[in-house]
């Protein structure tokens, strides 16, 4: 196959419709995450257990839908599950004085084995949530059915994302919250509880990746699969680096690898043949790349996965 | 996982801390060391009950379940030979993840660099015309350079690019899981010259390739175990004995004093991921030609090996020497599982038990910390 093709196939997959609204399919699991993971990072955790919040909100949605089959209620369930996660996390860590990444990790691996475990039990039926078009928007050429023809939960993102960036660079809390993941001793100096701010962002991390797994089985999947989360969690945690601890690149970053998530099935769906693997491996390989160009620039908070502890250092 | 550092330390009434009890130290020790104890076995015993109030939620019975981990771990004739050959690639896993905890590194990527130390395995054991000895040497050298380059990748990464390795060695794994499904396809990598199965799986593995075992009291062990029990016992003397080991542990407290006395992080941590890579890959090695994986590479041969043998590091908070019996324990309970099918409850309650167990232990360090900031506070005011 020369270049030309390739090139061809590559500008064929970037002027279907389908390609964008498949992205921003994608693409929202991981916009939910790296939203909320941004506000913990700013707050100094590196909250690994953003897979398990996704992970447990996923498979308690499905929950919520098997019982009721009522969507509110699974999208409560979800946000539940995602914050009973972050409770665990943020009251071990910032509170005990447990190691973050161990009680990320431990509660990643939990997580996993509880949720295939119950699903096997239960095996939940997931009722989806229905899509809205919003009319006229959804008309704009490209990316207006991407962005407004699709399922309702979605759309809670437009709202989550400037809300999120006005509560963290223009309120009190925000700048406590930003002032803990830089320098928590001046932090604490000037009156900020340093720990309970972290607890906090570390809940909202734990909320909106609750909107992240719901997304996933209500909205995208339809039924909910151990696998399924498979590393969103951790590409979400890669897309805020890549956004240089900036809400609009952790976004951004977000869509990106979004793309490369669904590029393997739009590529195939658009009658082209490649490796299977390559296409698998993709989204990783795409993260792990666009670390090593942006991990160096960005700055991140100075204080990012270390621990407060009152006192001399 | 970086937790040789303070805050995560075993708090126990012989730290400096604690000095300002009067008394002699002996029953110092020893008081202080009961409500510990005490505290650990609550939590655990808390944990596990939780497990059980789970398995009876689930319709099962915790009974029932019990006796058949029992029975499939260590009871049943033959079960604890098992359970031991089990336990030697998660003890293995559990030391290279400690190599790295000390030097301050959180390697998560286990799982991928041991199936490919798997799959290296199986590549030069299917091959290797060679005398016995020789192919599992030369097979377990194979997997050791190969999950230990794999893993030196998150290493370059890390010390050229600031690349955090918590999040390139776990997303490498999924790479590698990728890549051994490539090799699946290819009959010059990993698939079988005859393929019967509807899925690709690899060549057979002839016995020349597998691991030989010996018979203890009417069990069949796997020569692998005493392996794994020699490299936690090098590993553990190397990182408390030596001097690479004293700079690998000074780097993972302070890397700030490590590097004014001339410790090069790139170098020193580079290595102990490396060390860990390698660890996972010999891991792969033992768990590929130990026979319980079966007698052929698959694309699910490391089944979560990696995953509970970093388990077991954090449970025995990066002690080489308190790995040995966790990696026991987490063996018997996934040799038990295979007993379950009997008391109809799902193999996976296993996994939780594992992860309960890790999350009970992490309970009275955290008593211990609320205490003393207590105390702290009073003292101050």
């Amino acid at each position: 196959m020369s270049m030309i093709a390739f090139g061809g196939s590559i500008l064929d997959v970037l002027s279907s419709n389908s390609t964008y609204s498949s992205t921003m399919r994608f693409a929202a699991t991981l916009v939910f995450a790296a939203t909320g993971e941004w506000i913990a990072e700013r707050a100094g955790t590196m909250n690994i257990s953003l897979e398990a919040m996704i992970l447990t909100a996923a498979f308690t949605s499905a929950l919520g839908s098997d019982l009721t089959g009522n969507v509110w209620v699974a999208l409560l369930f979800g946000l539940a599950g995602g914050f009973l996660v972050a409770l665990i996390q943020g009251v071990m860590s910032h509170r005990f004085g447990a190691n973050q990444f161990v009680v990320g990790l431990t509660l990643n691996v939990l997580a996993v084995g509880l949720t295939a475990f119950i699903a096997a039990e239960v095996n939940p039926v997931v009722k989806r949530a229905g899509t809205i078009r919003i009319p006229l928007l959804a008309r704009i050429p490209l990316v207006g059915e991407a962005l407004f023809a699709q399922s309702w939960i979605l759309y809670f993102l437009y709202p989550l994302i400037p809300f999120a960036w006005w509560a963290v660079y223009r309120t009190r809390w925000g700048l406590d919250l930003r002032c803990a993941g830089e320098n928590p001793q001046a932090a604490d100096v000037s009156g900020i509880d340093v720990n309970k701010r972290r607890r906090q962002a570390v809940y909202v991390c734990g909320l909106c990746a609750g909107f992240a797994g719901t997304y996933l089985t209500i909205g995208q999947v339809g039924s909910f699969g151990a696998d399924g989360v498979s590393g969103r969690g951790f590409i979400a945690l890669a897309a805020v680096i890549f956004g240089g601890w900036v809400l609009k690149g952790a976004v951004g970053g977000a869509v990106v690898f979004g793309f490369f998530l669904a590029f393997g099935s739009v590529f195939q769906a658009l009658g082209y043949q490649a490796n299977p693997q390559v296409l698998g491996a993709l989204p990783y390989v795409m993260a792990i790349a666009t670390m090593i160009l942006f991990a160096r620039r960005g700055r991140q908070p100075a204080a990012l996965g270390r621990p407060f502890v009152r006192g001399l250092t | 996982m970086t937790s040789s550092a303070t805050p995560n330390a075993i708090p126990t009434a012989t730290s400096p801390l604690d000095a300002r009890a009067p008394g002699n130290a002996r029953v110092r020790r020893v008081a202080g060391a009961l409500p510990i104890a005490g505290q650990y076995l609550m939590s655990i015993a808390v944990s596990l009950a939780l497990c059980a109030l789970l398995v009876e939620v689930t319709g099962g019975s915790p009974g029932k379940v019990l006796s058949a981990l029992l029975d499939g771990s260590v009871r049943s004739p033959g079960s604890w030979g098992l359970t031991l050959s089990t336990a030697a690639p998660l003890l293995v896993v559990a030391a290279g993840t400690i190599v790295a905890a000390k030097a301050g590194l959180s390697n998560i990527g286990q799982e991928g660099q041991l199936l490919l130390g798997c799959a290296a395995a199986a590549f030069i054991g299917t091959r290797a015309d060679l005398p016995a000895p020789l192919v599992i040497t030369l097979s377990f050298l194979g997997a050791m350079v190969l999950s230990g380059l794999w893993a030196g990748l998150a290493a370059l990464m890390k010390f050229t690019r600031k690349v955090p390795e918590v999040m390139s060695t776990l997303l490498l794994g999924f790479v590698a899981a990728q890549i051994t499904t490539f090799g699946l396809t290819k009959k010059w990598l990993l698939l079988a010259t005859k393929n019967t199965s509807r899925v690709n799986n690899g060549e057979q593995l002839p016995d020349r390739a597998k691991m030989p075992t010996f018979t203890l009291f009417g069990n069949q062990v796997s020569w692998g175990v005493v392996i794994a029990l020699v490299v936690t016992i090098v590993i553990s003397f190397v990182l408390g004995r030596t001097t690479i080991g004293f700079r690998l542990r000074m780097l993972g407290l302070n890397s700030r004093t490590a590097r004014r006395a001339g410790v090069s992080a790139a170098v020193v941590g580079g290595g102990a991921l490396i060390a860990s890579g390698a660890a996972a890959g010999l891991a792969g090695g033992l768990w590929m030609t130990g026979g319980s994986a079966g007698d052929r590479f698959t694309s699910n041969v490391s089944s979560n090996i990696g995953w509970q043998g970093l388990l077991v590091a954090l449970l025995a908070r990066d002690r080489a020497s308190l790995a040995i019996p966790m990696a026991f324990v987490f063996a018997a309970l996934r040799t038990g599982s295979s007993f379950l099918a009997a008391t109809g409850v799902d193999r996976r309650i296993t996994d939780v038990v594992q992860a309960m167990l890790v999350l009970a232990l992490l309970v009275p360090p955290a008593i211990a910390a609320v205490q003393r900031r207590r105390r702290g506070t009073e003292g101050a005011s």
